[in-house]
């Protein structure tokens, strides 16, 4: 592998297992805020339990998040000197920007929120979540201007070999950012909804097998109780875990509508701003109408500028034209088409510049792979649209008050999980490896090879070996995987420990009941690390 | 708009500064725990002393390499691509640190714990020096040639700068947490603080002024000469202040040294942001290297309106959580078991 291999695996791997804390990061937050609210507007121990246990859970799985970001806003510079130089001028900014006015605001408001049980006034206390997780939505907006400035490049001249902006309003109100801000946000809120869902399933199915929740003869749901542990699994105990699933189960069914909606307007931009990503993602050699379900054949033909092999198993007409354009007639090109028409505006051989390296000179494949392309559009819809179904049946069964007492279907719940980050880390890649051969795409409105776009080949460091990168890319890989491990023994042991894994005080009810803790300031620590 | 690119670097400079100040204590802090003998009660007091408040200080870290993109982007790109190696470790550590600890407190057994100060410890460790060794080189100097890419292969940055700029952040980091250890908790901690202090601070702050030193040394102006001396002055008034146990003062005056020294750095660097020891031609400087007029001018004013905001919610969690600890407030360790069968 050269060192363009080599970095862009390590940009992806990095990238893409950051994104498996952000969206829940995001979900969760704004998911314990309204819990928190809840409780604090009625008193009623059920919402504080529930702002406990997934606070917690939301707090294990942030810090993650924090660790792993800090390598994203290094590593442009470390790995993507040639890029930063290049961009810095537009690009930085939104990244600035979202350390100086959200990330600051979700770490300080954080510690606040953790450590401030019993310390701050109540309200204040609340306060403290709903300005940490709004700023967490605050900091997506900025991280997808950025990322959406290198999708369609906008308020932006070409001066001396650099993009330098000169329209803010236009950058910042990128329509290609105005798409996936929402795509994403709900694409998070979906992966939260999943994870409550998922959870308070295990949770209630483990009652019922237990015996402390039964089903008599007329299908009504007699809720019990299991005190051998303190108040962990109380009637209160039921009722967190089937709001939960209800909540979950909703966010996760109306996320999906946001997603679908909200990503049907972010195609029909993308087949005007990156036709050829669009093309790659259908394996549309010529043009059409048909959106293809299945395309088998020849589908990578990675470097080639042909794809005369592939087949079309099955196409459902007009379909493709609805999602480009809104009707079911107008032809969308397929990369025959495209092909020429990119290497007329932009080059078909990269230019003979050492800031090149070994691609100086070589012929530009402007075709993406298509496998990734063609499967991580499908990946993401099918796992997406999978998860919604399962949690509006979800739902349905869960109406009387518990769940159905099968093995199978719990372990099928918990394995659901995992399916809504699948699809958004499916969407990431299809769209960030869609984009290729560009890091800037260029801007189709704005012409030809005088215009802001640059190519991933000539992104890349100059002088930072393959040495230095493999090193990295080994280093990072082996302790994400740690950590990745880590994290989820300790999601598990805190999920398995129910509601009194967040809250001690539920375990030893003796001891702290007719207590408020709150009056012996100065004694024990109300949390402590 | 002459001055835009001369108000970032100041910018830039408050941000390190600020960074090394409130994640100086965070850093010593975790070194304490982590390579220290302390029992496990009083390293969760110290570990306690941050707790709040360390993940907000390291964002300042964050924005200081944010707002250097944003602002400088040669220098960004320069600065981080020649010291790929270090950069790679401090990230490892930096990762490691954060999770170690937030995770500790849930270890359920004294080897998980273990293994996590020692994450806490070496990470801290790491990134101090790193952070110290990257500051040192972009005011001494690195191997760039004329497209401000390093030459040399991937330790060419290796000079005992970099050593120097490492070990001044990691004993500054140190005794700056002793001090803070001395506000922060009340009983043994803080009288063993108190006499550490005494004892160590002149050592410790001694390679960070010999740093400034050295980059003061190759200027001839007015104000970095004024500035390191009152970093001098300051170091005296702490170590004298700590002695007649005024650790409000001391503490006071270990940071006024600190914004002193690094000042005077930054003052007598000024304008060359990262030197090429190749040829001064190939310098980097805030003109050459910072962004369009336009893109600063943008900048500042969200960095105006930003920057007083940050600092007002950030002192005031520090008053919320103004107050001293001791062992006595550390609540029992929570087991968690699994409730279901």
């Amino acid at each position: 592998m050269d060192v363009l291999e080599i970095a862009r695996w390590q940009f992806g791997i990095t990238t893409v297992y950051h994104f498996l804390m952000v969206p829940l990061t995001i979900g969760l937050g704004l998911t314990v805020a309204v819990m928190q609210t809840v409780w604090h507007r009625t008193g009623n121990e059920q919402w504080l339990r529930m702002t406990k246990f997934w606070g917690k859970l939301f707090l294990i799985n942030f810090i993650m998040g924090v660790a792993t970001g800090i390598v994203q806003e290094f590593q442009f510079g470390m790995a993507w000197s040639e890029y930063s130089r290049y961009v810095g001028d537009v690009f930085g900014a939104p990244l600035a920007m979202e350390a100086l006015l959200a990330f600051f605001v979700e770490s300080t408001f954080l510690g606040l929120w953790i450590f401030g049980w019993k310390k701050l006034p109540r309200r204040i206390h609340l306060a403290t979540i709903w300005c940490a997780s709004l700023a967490a939505i605050l900091s997506a907006y900025f991280i997808l201007v950025a990322n959406s400035w290198m999708q369609h490049p906008v308020g932006t001249e070409l001066i001396n070999g650099r993009a330098v902006m000169t329209d803010a309003w236009a950058v910042f109100t990128n329509n290609t950012a105005l798409v996936t801000f929402p795509h994403t946000i709900f694409g998070a809120f979906a992966v939260a909804g999943g994870f409550l869902l998922g959870i308070s399933w295990f949770h209630l199915y483990r009652r019922r097998k237990e015996g402390i929740d039964t089903v008599d003869a007329n299908g009504r749901v007699v809720v019990g109780e299991d005190l051998s542990k303190g108040r962990v699994r109380d009637r209160t105990d039921h009722k967190v875990w089937l709001t939960s699933l209800r909540i979950g189960a909703l966010i996760a069914t109306i996320s999906f509508f946001g997603v679908a909606l909200s990503g049907h307007e972010q195609a029909k931009l993308m087949f005007e701003q990156q036709p050829m990503k669009m093309a790659a993602a259908e394996a549309a050699c010529h043009d059409g109408t048909g959106f293809s379900v299945l395309t088998l054949g020849n589908v990578g033909t990675q470097g080639a500028t042909t794809c005369d092999d592939v087949v079309a198993v099955f196409e459902l007409p007009g379909l493709l034209s609805f999602l480009a354009n809104g009707d079911f007639e107008t032809p969308v090109k397929g990369v025959n088409t495209l092909i020429p028409e990119y290497q007329e505006k932009y080059g078909s051989h990269y230019p003979d510049d050492p800031a090149f390296g070994q691609y100086a000179g070589e012929e530009i494949s402007y075709l993406p792979v298509m496998e990734v392309t063609y499967w991580g559009f499908r990946l993401m819809i099918t796992l997406g649209g999978l998860s919604a179904v399962a949690a509006a049946l979800a739902l349905w069964v869960t109406r009387k008050g518990t769940v159905p007492q099968s093995k199978w279907l719990s372990r099928l719940v918990l394995l659901g999980i995992a399916a809504p980050f699948g699809a958004n880390s499916a969407g990431w890649i299809f769209t960030e490896m869609g984009r290729q051969p560009f890091t800037v795409a260029p801007n189709p409105q704005m012409g030809g090879v005088d215009q802001v776009f640059m190519y991933t080949a000539a992104s890349v460091s100059p002088t930072v070996s393959a040495g230095e990168m493999l090193f990295s890319l080994i280093t990072l890989t082996l302790v994400y995987g740690v950590l990745l491990v880590v994290e989820l023994v300790l999601l598990t042991r805190y999920i398995r420990g129910g509601t009194g894994s967040a809250m001690p005080e539920l375990l030893e009810p003796e001891q702290t009941s007719g207590k408020d803790p709150s009056d012996d300031d100065g004694d024990v620590l109300a949390f402590a690390y | 708009m002459e001055w835009l690119p001369t108000l970032w670097f100041i910018l830039i400079a408050v941000l390190w500064t600020g960074y090394l100040f409130l994640e100086g204590f965070d850093l010593g802090i975790g070194m304490q725990i982590g390579l220290g003998r302390a029992g496990e009660k009083r390293k969760r007091v110290l570990l306690n002393t941050i707790g709040p408040v360390w993940d907000g200080n390291e964002v300042w870290l964050l924005t200081a390499g944010g707002a250097t993109f944003a602002a400088f982007p040669y220098w960004y790109a320069s600065l981080f691509s020649a010291l790929y190696i270090p950069l790679t470790l401090v990230l490892v550590a930096l990762i490691f640190r954060a999770v170690a600890i937030e995770y500790r407190g849930k270890a359920q057994n004294a080897t998980t714990r273990g293994l996590w100060d020692l994450a806490l410890g070496w990470g801290s460790l790491i990134a101090a020096f790193g952070v110290g060794t990257m500051l040192a080189l972009t005011t001494l100097g690195l191997p760039l040639n004329e497209n401000g890419d390093r030459v040399g292969g991937p330790f060419a940055w290796f000079t005992w700068h970099a050593v120097l700029g490492g070990v001044a952040v990691v004993a500054f980091s140190w005794i700056h947490s002793v001090a803070f250890l001395r506000l922060k908790t009340e009983g043994p901690i803080r009288e063993r603080a108190g006499q550490q202090f005494v004892r160590w601070m002149p050592w410790c702050v001694l390679p960070l002024m010999l740093w400034s030193a050295v980059v003061v040394l190759a200027d001839t102006s007015l104000a970095a000469w004024t500035l390191l001396a009152l970093a001098l002055v300051a170091a005296f008034f702490a170590w004298f202040s700590a002695r007649a146990g005024h650790e409000g003062r001391s503490f006071i005056a270990l940071g006024i040294m600190l914004v002193g020294a690094v000042a005077a750095i930054f003052v007598a660097a000024f304008p060359v942001v990262i030197p090429s020891t190749i040829n001064s031609a190939f310098d980097l400087t805030v003109y050459n290297a910072s962004s369009s007029p336009y893109t600063l001018k943008l900048m500042s004013i969200v960095a105006a309106f930003g920057v007083p905001l940050v600092l007002a919610y950030q002192s005031w969690s520090y008053w919320v959580f103004r107050k001293r600890i001791s062992e006595k407030h550390i609540p029992e360790d929570h087991l968690v078991t699994s409730v279901v069968k």
